[in-house]
Formats: C-alpha cells, structure tokens, sequence
C-alpha cells in the first residue's frame, strides 16, 4: 500500500490515484508510480488545456502534417517542420542551462522528424531591467542560447524580446526551431514491428533533471525553494554529433521510428513510442548506458539527462545503425524489443520493476476546468482619456519610447547569435521577419514570433488574434505568404479560474484568427504555472508563423533605401490609446482596451503590400506595432546603421489627439516605401484589395519630420533618434 | 584542382564550404573525416569554421592532436595549399602552423556581425585576384578571435609581409574603432612565412553570393583555383 503523502509529493491526486489502481488492478510499484506521475503531469499529459487545445485548426492553405512532437507544412517535395516549446521555470533556477537546453530540446524535436535544423528564434520575456535579477537572467538566457545555437550550428535568426514588471520572477523563454526534409525522409515517434529493435542512442545517463518536468514546469515558484537539481546541463557538441548521426541513420531507411527523449526521459519515449505504434515493448534497464553508479530503477527511467534518443530499428539491422552512431562517438545500444501485447516492460536484470498498459498510461485524465472573467478587468478596460495629460513635447518622448527596453535594439542580443551559419539567411535578424533561402529552389520561407502581452492581458481574445494578425503582418512585410502556425501558450495557475479564463480566451482568439487567414496549428506547447509568488504572468500567447516566400529575389526589409521615395501608409490610424507601450511608458498606466481589430481590413492591408513587394514596387515595408506610428517611421530611418535615411512626413490630417496619432497601436497598419514612379500602380493594387491607402510623405536627407496638418508634431535628426535607439539596450545592460 | 574540408565532429561551416566550391564555384570537393589521413589527389585543404571537439576548453586545443592534423602538416610542409576559417583559423595556431595566439573577444561576447577587412596582401596565392588595399564586406562569428602575439612575433609578420587582412571601416581606416574583437594590430587573417597556409577569422563562404549580401569572399577561392591552374600548367 502506498501512503497518500507519496503520491501527493509526487504530483497525483487522490482521484488520479484510484483512476491508476483501476488500471493495474493492483498497487503500482516505485517505478511504475514515478512513471505514472510524470506522463500524468500537466507537462506531459496536458490535463487541463487538452479539451481547449483540440479547438485549434488542423488544416488550411497548406497541406499539414501533424506529427507526435512536431508538425509541419509541405511546400513541393520538401516538408517544413517547426514547433515552439517553452523552457521557462528551468531558466528562472538556471538561466544559462536553462534557455541552452531548452534551445537543445526542441532542436532534437525537429531532427527526430527527419527534418534538418535550418533555423532558430526564440521568444522571451524578463521583468524590468532596473532590478538587477532581471539583467541577471537576461544575460544568462542570451549567453545560454548562444552557448547552444551557436556550438550546435543551427543559425538564430529571430525572436523577440518584452519587458513587463508581470514577469519577474518567472521570465519566459520560449525556443523554437525549424528543420527540412524531402516528405519521404520524414519520421514518426512510434514503435511498431514485433522483434523490431529498441535502441538508445546519444549521451549516457545521469541523474541530471529527474523530475525536472512533472516538480518544476508543474507548479508555481514559491519563495526560498531551491529547485537548481531538476535543471538539465546541455551539451551542444554532442547534440551537433547526434544530428549528423541520426540524419545519416534516417537516410538508411532501417528506422522505424525515433523519439527524442526530453521531459521525462525514458518514461516519455517508451510509453508513448508503443502507445503511437499500437504495440508495446520489453526493455531492460541494465543496458541503458550510465554515467554514475548505483542508480535505481526509478531513476533511470525520470533521468531528464540531454541528448539522447530512443529508436525503433528494423530487426537485424541493429548492427547497421550502431556503426553510425559509433562513428561520432555517441552510444548505441539495443534495450528491448517490440512486442504485440500493448505493454511496456520495464526490467532491471531481467527482474520486471514496471508493466503498464501503453495506451492507459499515456493517456492522462482531461480535465473542464472551471474559469472566470477577472474582476479587475472591468475597471482596467475602462480608460479616460480626459485624465492622461497630453505630453506636448512629442519629440521628447520619441526618443523616451525608441530608448525603451520592449522597442530599442535588439542588436546586443542577436550580435551574440550566429545567426549566418548555414548561408541561407537573406533577411538577417532586426527586420520584421527573417528570411531564409531553400538552396536547389528560388523559393525562401520567412519565419517570426509574436505576442503583445499587455493587450492579452487586458483582452485576452482579441489580444490572441492580433497577435496572430501581427505575426502574418510581419511575414508579409518581408515578402511572404503566411503558411502556418506553432504556438506556446504560457498562462498561470489553470486551477485559478481567473488564469483559466484567460488560457481559454485566448486559444479562442488564436482559432478564430487562424481560421480567418486560413492557417492551420501545426504544433505546439502550453506552459501553466507562470506566476512568482507576486502574481500571474499576463497571458503570453506566443505565436510562431512561418511564410512562404515565392521568389527569393522577391524579398523585402524594414529600413527606407533611398532619398526621394515616397512613403506610403496602408491602413487607418484610431484613437487607440489602450494598451500601448506608450501609456506605460510615459504615464505609467496599464490600461485600456487593446486596440481594435478588423480581421478584414487586416487582410486587405496585407494582401496589398504582398502583391505590391512580388511586383517588384516596394523598397521597404514595416508594419506599425509597439510605440506607434512614430517608432515605426524612426526604425524605418535608421535600423541600418550603414545607411540612415530621413522622411519628411507632411501630408497626415487627422482629427485625433496628437499623442494618439503618433504612438497609438491601431493595427492592420504597414508602411511601405518605393519609388515616385510606383505609387500609381500601388494605388491600383490598393484599390483592387479595399486597402486604404494613403502617401504621407517622402523620404529625405538627415532628419525625421512628421506633421499633422499643418501642426509639426516631430522634428529630430537621424542622430538623435539613432542615440537614443542604438545602445540603450546595452548601456542599460552593461551600464 | 580539387579541394578537401575537414570534417571534426563539431564543423559546422564544412558543409557551408563544400556548397560554395561545388555549387558556386563548380570545383570538384569532398569531404575528409577526422580520423582519416589520406590528402591524396587534393590541391587544397580548408579547416572550417565550428568547435571541431566542442572546443569547451580551448579552441582547437584538441583538435591538433587528431590524426588528420599530422597529414596537413606534412600537407603544408611539401607545399599544398591549406586555408583555417575562424576555427579553422585557431586549430592552425594550435597546431603551429601559424604563429600566435586566439584570446576572448575584447568585450568577452560572441560576435556575429559583418565587418570590413582591408586587403593588406594581395601578393599571394589566396589574394591574387583582390585590388591592393581592396575592401572586403565579410561576417565574422567567433567567441575567440582577439589575435595575439608578442612583440617579436607581430614584427616578423610585418617584415616578411604576412598579415593579408585587417579589420577596418567601410572607407578603409584601420584603427581600433573597427577592431570588432580587440585583435592586435587589427590582425583579421595572416599566412605562413612560405606563403602556403592562410588563417583568416572572417568567412569568406559566407559572403561568396551577391544574394547574402555580399560577394567579396568569393575571390579567395577564386584566387586560390586560379592560383593551381596556372602553376600546374
């Protein structure tokens, strides 16, 4: 018999216990309670989000392809395989091991598919730098993934990075990766085949990590806890060994399947390897390769120790893949075999110490959790404009917002990242979106993230839907067709209601956006549990999307290239004050709604700056987020440094308050700049989509003007706003 | 003329090479496994960028121990041509191929950004095709490329003319606002004294195609190809 207290350190409840004594029809062992613990933890088993999580679209304008630990698109012959996943609490104990590993994790998700790694971003959220923890983990998480990225030679190519005082104490970094493959070289996480091999291969095994997944990515940080064991240690040079070795074992076609073992190490691969190939298997625990002595069963089977992989091998060709592996120096080792009785088998010398039916074990209880609308939200959502004073002095705070840790640049942080290794990016990091050649095609892919948080916060589905919006905006301002999406939904505690209600919002928000630009989910992960003992994180959503450019030739960046182009504003600027970066950072307020939405609009802005870039008209293309109008013009003029370009922007009437116009968010907004010759037949393709469209100025020599009327809101040099926008971030880091 | 790239188990531009020699530059190449030993057939062997063993200790510290490292010195000793980018560059001071040392950047961070080089050499077999004092666009991505070499050293390299780049800015001023990662005397890539063995901390296969932005790498290779052309003719 075992005591509650047992299982309840261990993460299961009273019901879950039962559920599992219902199953063996007998007390579990050690082992197979352990086991039990973790393919039930919200990590692994996704109890409470699974019910929502099914609303997401499974289809849409590219044909998709759903696999166990990643998914992807097929453009041709080729298949693009990419997912997101989070690494956060372990980088809030950790921050280096822990963003490096998190960055190792979720490249092992796309080699596992077959696909090659081509390209990484990530997505990450501190506290404010003023507290000298938050500067702490920053740089530890930068340091981290360059230390991995950069060793294991996939190129960093994007991200993003916010500031929210919500996230201190528990800072989110969110890694995600994309690989290629011909369609046909793509692989399953399935066992199947009776006698078929169970193979180990990669790094021995430790006692690195154990419960790393189902103790700290299942439960809120709570004060003085010291949780620095369950952080995994990375090794990117055996991970770029295991690449080569596994992309060459793939190639044989003597693989059946392969899983990469991440949360929950061998638990993970084993149950859910039988359960996806509808078979079970027998393995014995003395042939897992080991780097410390006398570890018990238990703790062979939670060890979270990296870079290893668990394959399924064609019976007899076993000897076929250990050579390759054994070629790079990395084990291989056969543990069991395949057998036909939906069981694993878990032996420790031939002493069985676990037998589980595969499917009852991975199939963790779903939960209807209950929500609520938060209280404090009616009043937050309600904003007076008549009581935020009008600043005045607009160039002032220009230069206060360029300087701001969420807009600045973010050139400290991705100088750091090899960002050029495997030469196919075209659009290097601080554009809107990256891009990324297919060599042997004149095709590309551009690839970006994206989420407001503080809209979420404030309004969860439509902030979930603009982040959707944005993110396709930022693909379609490089020159590409949004394809697909990835997400990583990191919320609170599920069991608060309030948190829950927030989580479910905005996966609603995400299914509808997604549906209406005809974008299919195509993998994922949710992260709960986000909250210090302050409070929640806000809601953060992050988006991944990857595009498809047509013609690598036919690509596009942020930066203005010449003097004398006109510059063009689609879409339509409101009064939306809410949620901006400006009334937090100017008047301190964090409140409002989040701006307006049209998902319509939204589409005709974009559809018109697409088809006006594969023209060959556009020579710039930014879409207007965080700080508004004016950041967005600014970052147009100098995000090259080798080239600063001005604008003189004389021909904007609107009748809103001043400060609106400037840094208001209203979405579905991109400027564009092109040559004077270009602006009839962009006005044309405006025209035929239903896009406003409006020339609001023309780019000039040294400075950045901009008029409302025939009032001058903004007069600045280049230098100027290049100071206050270049190092800040880095003086604010090194000081 | 047929070249050879070093594959350590942690290379990570050997297939960034290979691509540019055969797809850009349509060389016959292939690849040379650590533990091989057979240059045979090869005019010229590239050492290429990556952390050949992990480099978690020193770059390229155990990298000159392997067995491929023994057939490039006897390489380089009957005069093949041999070039180290950015790893490639450390393993060649390791193995003593080279003179001097790899410290930390100056500001002891990662740097991957373009930089410019000043064409300081263009009397040798790597540079032939380049301008005198010609300036190259080309990235570099390395956490060790601040060269050292005591005082005695940087003077040979001077008297005998063998420091073939500098960093300096896009008009060609070197000094040490363009030092990306505090290199002594700007020192971006240097040859041996018999002019066989180039180290260069830039990669020139990443700025080998007009479409990644710049081109200007391209001619070291190109230099090199016509080089063994003509002297084999």
């Amino acid at each position: 018999m075992i005591k509650p207290n047992v299982y309840h350190s261990l993460g299961l409840n009273d019901k879950e216990y039962r559920h599992i004594l219902k199953i063996l029809k007998r007390n579990p062992s050690n082992t197979e309670l352990a086991m039990f613990s973790v393919e039930w933890s919200e990590h692994c088993g996704y109890l409470c989000s699974r019910k929502w999580l099914k609303l997401l679209p499974k289809a849409g304008k590219y044909k998709t392809l759903i696999g166990e630990d990643s998914g992807g698109i097929i453009i041709d012959d080729l298949a693009i395989v990419f997912k997101m996943e989070s690494h956060n609490h372990p980088s809030q104990v950790e921050p280096k091991q822990g963003a490096a590993t998190g960055v190792g994790g979720i490249i092992r998700d796309i080699f596992t598919a077959g696909a090659r790694p081509i390209a990484s971003l990530n997505s990450l959220r501190f506290g404010p730098l003023t507290q000298a923890y938050n500067k702490y983990l920053l740089g530890g998480v930068v340091n981290g993934i360059q230390f991995y990225g950069n060793c294991v030679g996939v190129p960093t190519v994007g991200g993003e990075i916010y500031f929210d005082e919500s996230y201190s104490g528990n800072c989110l970094v969110n890694a995600m990766c994309i690989g290629i493959a011909k369609k046909e070289k793509l692989m399953r996480a399935r066992a199947c085949g009776k006698g078929n091999a169970i193979m180990y291969v990669g790094s021995s095994t430790g006692r690195d990590g154990i419960g790393g997944c189902s103790i700290l990515a299942s439960n809120e940080f709570k004060e003085g806890e010291e949780k620095r064991p369950t952080v995994q240690i990375g090794d990117p040079f055996t991970e770029k060994c295991l690449i080569e070795a596994t992309l060459e074992a793939i190639n044989t076609g003597y693989l059946v399947g392969i899983k990469d073992m991440g949360a929950a190490g061998l638990t993970c691969c084993t149950s859910e390897m039988a359960s996806a190939g509808n078979s079970g298997m027998d393995v014995e625990l003395q042939a897992v390769p080991r780097r410390e002595e006398n570890m018990e069963p238990w703790e062979v089977m939670m060890s979270e120790s990296q870079e290893r992989m668990l394959v399924c091998v064609k019976k007899g060709k076993e000897e076929n893949i250990r050579k390759i592996f054994l070629k790079w120096d990395l084990n291989a080792s056969v543990i069991g075999r395949v057998t036909e009785d939906g069981l694993v088998t878990i032996r420790d010398k031939g002493k069985i110490v676990a037998r589980i039916n595969a499917h009852a074990l991975t199939k963790a209880p779903i939960y209807d959790m209950p929500y609520r609308k938060p209280g404090y939200l009616r009043k937050l959502n309600k904003l007076k404009l008549s009581e935020i004073p009008d600043p005045k002095d607009y160039n002032k705070i220009l230069l206060k917002l360029l300087a701001a840790p969420s807009i600045t640049n973010k050139a400290w942080v991705y100088r750091q990242y090899d960002h050029m290794v495997q030469t196919n990016t075209i659009v290097l990091p601080g554009s809107d979106a990256a891009v990324l050649r297919l060599k042997g095609t004149n095709k590309g892919i551009a690839a970006t993230t994206d989420c407001n948080s503080r809209y979420c916060f404030l309004n969860p589905y439509r902030g979930a839907q603009i982040a959707v919006a944005e993110a396709a905006r930022n693909l379609v301002c490089s020159g590409a067709h949004p394809a697909a999406v990835t997400d990583c939904l990191n919320f609170g505690n599920p069991k608060k209601p309030e948190s829950f209600w927030q989580f479910k919002n905005c996966v609603e928000g995400i299914r509808d956006a997604c549906k209406s630009f005809n974008l299919s989910v195509v993998s994922g992960n949710v992260s709960f549990y986000n909250e210090s003992p302050k409070s929640a994180i806000n809601p953060t959503p992050a988006i991944g999307m990857i595009g498809i450019v047509k013609d690598i030739k036919k690509t596009c960046s942020q930066n203005f290239k010449q003097e004398g182009d006109a510059v063009i504003l689609l879409g339509y600027c409101r009064q939306d004050l809410g949620a901006t970066e400006y009334l937090k950072e100017i008047h301190h307020l964090t409140g409002g709604d989040a701006p307006q939405l049209d998902l319509k609009l939204e589409q005709a802005v974009q559809k018109t700056c697409l088809k006006a870039i594969e023209e060959g008209l556009v020579n710039s293309a930014h879409d207007c987020s965080e700080g508004g109008l004016a950041v967005a013009l600014a970052e147009c003029c100098i995000s090259n440094k080798d080239q600063m370009i001005g604008a003189n922007i004389d021909k904007l009437n609107y009748d809103i308050r001043p400060d609106a116009l400037l840094f208001g968010e209203s979405q579905s907004r991109i400027i564009l700049s092109c040559s004077q010759d270009s602006v009839g037949r962009l006005r044309k393709i405006a025209l035929e989509f239903k896009a406003p469209f409006y020339v609001i100025g023309q780019t000039c020599r040294r400075f950045l003007r901009i008029l409302n009327g025939t009032e001058e809101l903004i007069y600045l040099s280049l230098e100027d706003l290049n100071e206050a926008w270049r190092d800040s971030l880095q003086k604010n880091i090194e000081g | 003329m047929k070249f050879g790239i070093v594959v350590f188990p942690g290379s990570n531009c050997d297939q960034d090479c290979f691509y540019v020699i055969k797809d850009v530059l349509g060389k016959p190449v292939k690849y040379i496994w650590h533990k091989d030993t057979d240059l045979a057939g090869l005019d010229c062997v590239i050492l290429p960028g990556g952390f050949s063993y992990g480099d978690y200790l020193r770059t390229g510290a155990i990298a000159r121990f392997s067995p491929v490292l023994k057939s490039i010195v006897k390489f380089s000793g009957k005069g093949g041509t041999v070039i180290g980018i950015c790893n490639g560059f450390q393993i060649l001071l390791e193995a003593g191929l080279l003179p001097g040392v790899m410290l930390k950047n100056r500001d002891l961070h990662f740097i991957c950004s373009y930089v410019y080089i000043k064409t300081e050499n263009n009397d040798t077999r790597f540079t032939g095709l380049y301008n005198p004092g010609q300036i190259l666009k080309i990235p570099i991505a390395h956490n060790e490329g601040n060269y050292y070499i005591d005082a005695a050293g940087l003077k040979e390299l001077r008297d005998n003319n063998q420091i073939v780049f500098r960093y300096c800015s896009d008009a060609g001023e070197v000094n040490d606002k363009f030092n990306p990662n505090g290199a002594l005397d700007n020192i971006a890539g240097i040859i041996n004294r018999k002019r066989n063995v180039l180290g260069m901390m830039p990669h020139p296969e990443r700025s080998a195609e007009k479409e990644l932005g710049s081109k200007d790498g391209y001619f070291i290779f190109k230099s090199v190809i016509k080089y063994v052309e003509k002297t084999r003719t």
